[in-house]
């Protein structure tokens, strides 16, 4: 990212904030990127000739004289088959000391696809979680986050996710992924000899915040790419967003912006819905998918940052620590994947759509029964068995370590609703009970 | 013509300093590199308009020029509408070029070259205002009606028609004389501006007729009226967007617009693809042959999406100014406001509560009092009957959206996280519900009239039901299954019974997905039949398998084709089980 000669050099700086500047300027275009002291800024307000630029790095230092130079250019990625195996900072720059990549040159944050121009997912990704593939499976070009408290282990399940399916490139976007967990993924996805297969950007904990603000759209740039010119399958995860948001809170609010909600832009809806909404299947094959993560407080899912994911993205998941098995589960109560009934008994077994409404049925039950044991009450016949249920279906299906096949967790599933409940308490339609409740 | 130059750019809010009038809602285009951007005033200080711009405004420079079009925004209207799909300026998005969106690229709503059989209606000398019948020509299998243009305000009179024939659009098919002599000529197409409401009829009663959308717990237990609203607030997960999809498909309506507005781009991919392939349960043709869709999905430009809905509720109007009876779903009205929030943010103007604009609620209400079943002046009735999804932030239901949103429309339908975390779809709450509809006495005379003639009371029988069953549960929650009479068991199992039989229903099955009108009265005349009775159990231990067998016997028929041998089966059955344990 250098200066060329010809470029004007303004030196008048009116404002300096935490996060922003303000320079007198003209000619200067909106979204522009410029460097201030040589430090990344891009333009977010201009009126008459003064123009307010965010600086990425953060503006501790920046004098009244700095010089600002102006690119003339939104921020772009250099996109190619290079990218493969390559670890980025959130400008694009290489952090593994490999050569710069040679690319086209494509502006990030780009425009919508045409809806009409999309096809309707109906890809199953399979993941080996029954959680995720018997409950809530998921499919191409689906965005879907995970709902997590902080200590628990969702960067491992999102790694699992990411070594488990059969995607062409699987990109990850790092926003203030603490170094810890950046290594951990670096680690893993070498270990499994797949690191050909993976492209990084990331912004860690250790480097300033606003930066944080391209590694979503640098990822669904290089995403666009494999998927429209190569029409590959590619996953993309993104973990944190929520410190991605607490990022945007950071930047209106130097910017005086009315905060809405829990202090965070009145635009949080419609930034974080241009991230999600890259997820796309492509009538030709290629298709991006997206899987990230949320981090909430104490499961808290009413907060500001929790409540517009859960409008844009396509379900939640959520981890649980099931205490009668000492396992994290995928909490099939409060988990959605919204898709799933695209594929679920069409490109799966007939039954799986109505054993896994019984099964999650029947499960609400045990909770029931459990909330009735903590109050001291005593537990009919039907409590009993239902929470014997709850425990063998935590254990052999929930629990985020099995990884069998989804036929399998149907028939492991036929199996325990036979062994603890009666024809009539399942509930599901005759023909099927006819086909798979095994004659004792 | 006023031009002016591009003075300062907040993202989509752009100040243009103007060199002479401008009107507010006035539409204006800014230059871009050869492109121009589409905005629209929404604030105008001395010689500073401030301007929301539909697109990107990504390496807008000031100085940049404008020029302003001294029209607000408009839709096109004329035949060849239906079945297309539009974004929320109303461009045809089958018309664009790319894989992307390319900003500046505005197409025909219409097909210019088109060519419609037209008859003529109106004769000769006849005398006619803005709105009335000139002739018609089919549209799919819809009679669509060529209006005099609403703008034309006063008395004409017919000067000439054209003759029963093929005509392109554009063809004059009529010319109109007003008082003073002068003569206009009158095509297929009009314009009109999306902001205000199109007031061409005569009068516009309560709303009296039931609207059916095969939705048992809607048209059983709180049935929305014909020119009616309705509302469906919930968080995220509760199943608003299936709702919402599951109305447009089985509703008994001429005609469907769907504005999806900020919401989810696969949900409407699901639309188009599906509409085209399902058969309209009524006229046996496709849905998509009565469907116009407004599509502004979250990731398109947001001023767009303020318009969207507009665009939508205006050509509503105009075919209901044909006489037809048109459905108007949004989903979900929560984004517009979300829109309206971020200009006003914009704009530095003083808020009101989260955030939002200070004229919410007048902006909401105002709206809403565009539906409505009216007389045209011809006579003939025509309705738009409007149900819009609210995306409540945190669930919350006294958030300013769904409290603007409560006060304006008449049907609530509450969507429960509870309900949906156990799985009891449609997750509509029977008890928070309501319909204002059934203390329309209007309303009342005509479902007795034409459901049953002690429909009203069975419904209100049903509601107590329910509440009666809550209660019970409430006490059994606390006092604990012994703790309670073994009355309270029945009493809680009765609700349950009514609940998983006539309240929840199967989107996805082919054959509970839609429930007609007689096949609900019928149902609902047999559960109620059912917890009429007392029934004999030594101890609450027996009632839950009791009610249990019964509701599988009860579910099982909601599978099937109404009173087909199996249904009939099952209700032999389900009687011999309620004879086991009734008390005689």
């Amino acid at each position: 990212m250098t200066s060329t000669a010809f470029q004007k050099v303004y030196t008048k700086l009116t404002q300096i904030t935490k996060a922003t500047c303000t320079v007198r300027a003209t000619g200067v275009g909106f979204d522009e990127l410029a460097t201030v002291s040589g430090r990344l800024a891009q333009v977010v307000k201009i009126i008459g000739d003064s123009v307010t630029l965010q600086i990425f790095s953060g503006t501790e230092g920046i004098g009244t004289d700095a010089e600002v130079i102006f690119f003339g250019r939104p921020p772009t990625l250099k996109v190619g088959d290079d990218l493969a195996g390559r670890f980025f900072n959130a400008y694009g720059d290489p952090i593994d000391g490999g050569p710069a990549v040679q690319g086209k040159e494509v502006e990030i944050g780009g425009p919508s696809v045409n809806p009409v121009r999309r096809e309707e997912p109906s890809e199953l990704i399979a993941t080996g979680i029954a959680g995720i593939d018997l409950n809530n499976t998921l499919v191409t070009g689906q965005k879907i986050p995970f709902f997590a408290d902080p200590d628990q282990p969702y960067n491992q399940v999102m790694a699992t996710v990411a070594l488990r399916t059969h995607a062409d490139k699987i990109i990850l976007g790092g926003t203030g992924l603490s170094n810890d967990d950046f290594l951990y993924y670096k680690h893993t996805f070498e270990n499994a000899g797949m690191i050909d297969k993976i492209i990084s950007f990331i912004n860690t904990t250790d480097d300033p915040p606003v930066e944080r603000l391209l590694v979503p759209d640098m990822a669904l740039t290089a995403a666009e790419y494999f998927a429209i010119e190569k029409n590959e399958k590619v996953l993309v995860l993104l973990t944190d967003l929520t410190l991605y948001c607490d990022a945007l809170s950071i930047v209106s609010n130097r910017m005086d912006q009315i905060p809405s909600k829990d202090s965070m832009p009145g635009s949080l809806y419609s930034d974080l819905a241009k991230i999600y909404e890259k997820a796309v299947q492509f009538p030709a094959g290629g298709s991006i998918t997206i899987v990230a993560v949320t981090t909430i407080s104490g499961g808290d899912i009413t907060h500001a940052i929790p409540d517009n994911t859960g409008y844009i993205t396509e379900g939640n998941l959520y981890l649980r620590r099931d205490t009668d098995i000492g396992k994290v589960v995928i909490d099939p109560a409060r988990s959605l994947s919204r898709l799933k009934t695209k594929v679920m008994g069409k490109k799966t077994r007939e039954d799986h759509p109505k054993v896994m409404e019984a099964s999650v049925r029947l499960n609400a039950d045990a909770t029931k029964a459990r909330t009735k044991m903590e109050n001291g009450f005593e537990l009919t016949d039907y409590d009993e068995r239902a929470l014997g249920f709850a425990k063998e279906y935590a254990n052999d299906i929930l629990a985020i370590d099995v990884n069998i096949g989804t036929d399998e967790m149907l028939d492991v599933t036929w199996g325990l609703l036979q062994k603890y409940f009666t024809v009539e308490e399942v509930a599901i339609q005759d023909d099927l009970i006819q086909k798979y409740w095994k004659k004792a | 013509m006023t031009t002016g130059i591009v003075k300062g750019i907040i993202a989509n809010l752009v100040h243009v300093e103007v060199n002479g009038p401008v009107a507010q809602n006035e539409i204006c285009f800014i230059g871009l590199d050869g492109v121009k951007l589409k905005a629209e005033v929404i604030k105008v200080q001395g010689n500073i308009a401030y301007t929301q711009v539909f697109e990107s405004t990504r390496g807008l420079k000031p100085g940049s020029p404008v020029e302003f079009t001294q029209r607000m925004l408009e839709v096109k209207l004329g035949p060849g509408m239906l079945s297309k799909i539009y974004d929320g300026l109303q461009d045809d998005l089958h018309k664009m070029e790319g894989l992307f969106l390319n900003r500046g690229e505005y197409t025909d709503p219409l097909d210019e070259e088109s060519t419609w059989d037209f008859t003529p209606i109106a004769k000769e000398g006849d005398s006619v205002i803005a709105g009335d019948w000139l002739g018609e020509v089919p549209e799919n299998w819809i009679p669509h009606k060529i209006m005099v243009p609403f703008v034309m305000e006063g008395k004409y009179k017919v000067k000439s028609i054209a003759p029963k024939g093929n005509y392109k659009l554009i063809d004059t098919i009529a010319k109109l004389e007003d008082e003073d002599g002068g003569l206009h000529d009158v095509s297929m197409v009009q314009y009109w501006p999306v902001k205000l409401p199109i007031r061409a009829y005569k009068e516009k009663p309560r709303p009296f007729k039931m609207m059916e959308t095969g939705v048992r717990t809607i048209d059983t237990l709180n049935p929305i009226a014909e020119g009616g609203t309705g509302f469906t607030p919930g968080p995220f997960g509760t199943g608003k967007t299936v709702l919402q999809h599951s109305i447009s498909q089985n509703a008994e309506a001429d005609m469907i617009i769907f504005a999806a507005c900020g919401e989810r781009a696969n949900e409407v991919v699901e639309l188009f693809v599906e509409f085209p392939k399902l058969d309209d349960p009524r006229t046996g043709r496709k849905l998509m042959e009565r469907t116009i869709i407004i599509c502004n999905t979250s990731n398109m430009p947001v001023a767009a999406r303020e318009a969207s809905v507009y665009t939508a509720m205006t050509i509503a109007e105009y075919y209901r100014s044909m006489g037809l009876k048109v459905l108007l779903l949004a989903d979900s009205t929560s984004r517009w406001a979300q829109a309206l929030r971020e200009m006003s943010n914009r704009m530095e103007e003083l808020p009101g509560p989260d955030a939002y604009p200070m004229d919410l609620p007048a902006i909401i209400s105002n709206f809403y009092s565009r539906n409505g079943y009216v007389y045209l002046n011809n006579g003939t009735p025509g309705s738009v009957t409007f149900i819009g999804a609210v995306s409540p932030a945190g669930g919350n239901l006294k958030e300013p959206v769904t409290e603007a949103t409560k006060k304006a429309a008449r049907c609530f339908y509450a969507l429960s996280q509870d309900r949906a975390d156990s799985k009891r779809y449609p997750a509509v709450d029977p008890i928070e519900s309501y319909s204002k509809y059934l203390e329309y006495d209007e309303v009342r005379e005509y479902l007795n009239k034409n459901i049953s003639p002690t429909w009203v009371s069975d419904v209100y029988e049903a509601k107590d039901l329910l509440l009666r069953g809550k209660e019970a549960g409430d006490q059994i929650n606390i006092l604990g299954d012994d703790g309670v009479p073994l009355v309270y068991h029945q009493r809680l199992w009765k609700s349950e019974l009514l609940d998983r039989i006539i309240l929840q229903q199967d989107g996805f099955d082919k054959v509970d997905k839609s429930t007609p009108m007689k096949r609900q009265c019928y149902m609902l005349e047999l559960v109620l039949k059912i917890c009429r009775y007392d029934y004999n159990f030594e101890s609450f231990e027996e009632v839950q398998p009791y009610f249990t067998t019964m509701i599988n016997a009860l579910r099982q028929m909601n599978y099937l084709e109404f009173q087909s041998d199996r249904f009939n089966e099952y209700e032999t059955r389900l009687n011999e089980i309620v004879d086991e344990r009734r008390a005689k």
